[in-house]
């Protein structure tokens, strides 16, 4: 896969062309550095796979994840069922394939977490443009909304709004999305800050281009890379969360398998069968591990002094 | 929801006046904030006590194991920043990133539940749920504390080897200051401002944490009694502990930014 389209780093940005898509040659050269970074690529390679995992499950898994077989139950990783077939990670309660589910799960792991980023990408992105550029009440406003937000702990607060709504995959993504915002706003808010005071801003102020035009083509293609790391990095968060909520029984509902849910699942058969609880919780740790890895690649790279 | 299935047509209507679910949406808010601001978050539908009451009483649980959290946290993690940046690129250095990285990437739950695993059920040597004595408190405290541990660790190291390669470091070198005094007086202080940021914002995730990590040690502390309130739909006791932990972590974030003005001279409370 192609890294993500960034843009112009900000020490070359002074050309007045600002704005213009990211020239292949750059792509070329950020990809080189970003490949040089060991730990990085084996955080992409490691996404890539779950990525494959979840997109190819039907093809993959090899059992149905759902299909239940109660005189097969509790088999131990390894072990062979009564019909001969191998259950490399052992089966749960129900006798289901856990590696089936395991890989099934990576759905709605993967679907919350790009969905619920989306979400509070965009509106952090608008919020902290916003916020940045026209300074003022406008920023005051912004700014003390994101004080309190952050002021409610957010698992709480989740957990409070899904139990009264009701839990659904929509449900979990608008209100993981919707209270994720702030980080991002944060981080474009202070560049974009620096960015306002820039000369090819004021050029195109003199050039007479209006605040919505010098917002959306000058400073946001600048004001991207930051984030784009908040971003990577936020994605590992989300999963976690939604694993989280799975785990409380607030999340994707059964028969679908979740992670969280396998892992609740597993908890009950802890004295039993380690099985249950251990493979999914490594799946989310192998899965978040792999972002992470990535995340602080992309940011070394992009914006080393970016602190998160 | 609330009543018995079987309950009267008539029933419902005298608890629903009762409960003032009758008035306007804004009338029943008006009355929820007034009552908010005095401490009384109504009557807990399920145990008939004033659900501030049943909250406080809990909060002294949560405290006890965000503070234990936060203690192992600080314990293992500014050594371990402090000795990866002083030996950067050795061993040390590098065992202590990965368990940071892998510490940062751990869902609470799952440690958890592998704690108990080995702890509790393979050797038998701590108990894995409830409160009382101090080995009760000891794998809830490991597990709520690995994230912020994690997450300190790498913010000491990246602030002490920020600091380690000022001028004023080489200064003191220069000067024939010996080795330890400069790492814990000249460059400590100077590393440690980022660090007390972090641990007031990280009081809010050991805060918040504490739900899950309560839920799974069955401690009977603030955050379990939210999630078992949340599932009878008891919202008044949900409200008072959203609102009593969103307070303590505001007031925590509070003392932080007096605290700076210790830690840093140049930063003047208006």
């Amino acid at each position: 896969m192609d890294p993500a389209p960034i843009s112009v780093p900000l020490s070359r940005a002074v050309d007045l062309s600002a704005g213009r898509a990211p020239a292949p040659r750059e792509w070329a050269l950020f990809a080189r550095r970003l490949a040089r970074r060991r730990t990085a690529l084996f955080g992409l390679v490691v996404v890539m796979i779950v990525v494959v995992a979840a997109l190819g499950a039907s093809w993959i898994a090899g059992y149905d994840p759902t299909e239940q077989d109660i005189t097969n139950r509790l088999r131990a990783p390894g072990s062979q069922d009564a019909a001969g077939r191998a259950h490399l990670f052992g089966t749960d309660h129900l006798g289901r394939d856990i590696l089936a589910r395991m890989i099934f799960g990576a759905r709605p792991a993967l679907m919350v977490g790009f969905a619920a980023v989306a979400i509070s990408g965009v509106l952090g992105m608008m919020v902290g443009l916003l916020s940045g550029y026209f300074g003022g009440w406008i920023d005051d406003v912004f700014m003390r909304l994101a004080d309190v937000q952050l002021a409610f702990p957010f698992i709480l607060l989740a957990i409070a709004v899904i139990g009264v709504l009701g839990p659904s995959l929509p449900v979990i993504i608008v209100v993981i999305g919707v209270s994720s915002w702030v980080v991002y706003a944060r981080v474009v808010r202070g560049a974009v800050l620096s960015l306002r005071e820039r000369e090819f801003v004021q050029a195109a102020h003199a050039l007479g281009s209006r605040d919505g035009r010098v917002l959306l083509r000058h400073i946001l293609p600048n004001a991207f890379t930051p984030w784009l790391v908040v971003a990577t990095l936020d994605m590992a968060r989300v999963i976690v969360i939604e694993s989280a909520l799975s785990f409380l029984g607030l999340g994707v509902q059964p028969p679908t398998p979740t992670w969280g849910g396998m892992l609740a699942d597993g908890r009950v058969y802890i004295s039993t069968a380690w099985w249950l609880a251990t493979f999914p919780g490594l799946a989310i740790l192998v899965t978040v591990l792999g972002i992470n890895l990535f995340g602080d690649g992309l940011r070394d790279t992009l914006d080393p002094r970016l602190k998160l | 929801m609330l009543l018995p299935p079987d309950a009267s047509a008539e029933d419902v209507q005298k608890f629903r006046e009762v409960m003032g679910f009758n008035d306007p949406f804004i009338v029943q808010y008006g009355r929820f904030f007034l009552g908010a601001l005095r401490g009384d978050f109504g009557q807990s539908v399920r145990h008939g006590e004033p659900a501030f009451n049943l909250v406080i009483e809990r909060m002294p649980a949560t405290f006890e194991l965000s503070g234990a959290a936060l203690l192992v946290a600080l314990c293992l993690a500014i050594p371990a920043g402090i000795v990866s940046a002083v030996r950067r690129n050795t061993v040390i250095d590098y065992i202590s990133t990965v368990v940071a990285l892998l510490g940062q990437s751990m869902p609470t739950f799952w440690l958890g539940i592998m704690l108990i695993l080995v702890f509790s059920v393979q050797f038998n040597l701590l108990p894995s749920s409830g409160r009382g004595t101090l080995e009760h408190l000891v794998l809830p405290a490991i597990t709520l504390g690995l994230f912020t541990t994690a997450r300190i660790t790498r913010l000491t190291r990246s602030g002490m080897l920020e600091v380690l390669s000022q001028d004023y470091i080489r200064t003191a070198r220069a000067k024939g200051v010996s080795d330890p005094p400069v790492v814990w007086k000249h460059a400590l202080k100077n590393a440690a401002i980022p660090i007390v940021t972090i641990v007031g914002i990280e009081l809010g995730t050991l805060l918040g944490g504490s739900v899950i990590t309560e839920t799974i040690f069955a401690w009977p502390g603030v955050g379990r009694l939210s999630v078992q309130a949340i599932y009878n739909r008891d919202y008044p006791v949900v409200q008072a502990a959203v609102f009593l932990l969103s307070s303590t972590f505001v007031l925590v974030n509070l003392v932080v930014d007096v605290l700076y003005t210790y830690l840093d001279p140049r930063i003047r409370l208006r």
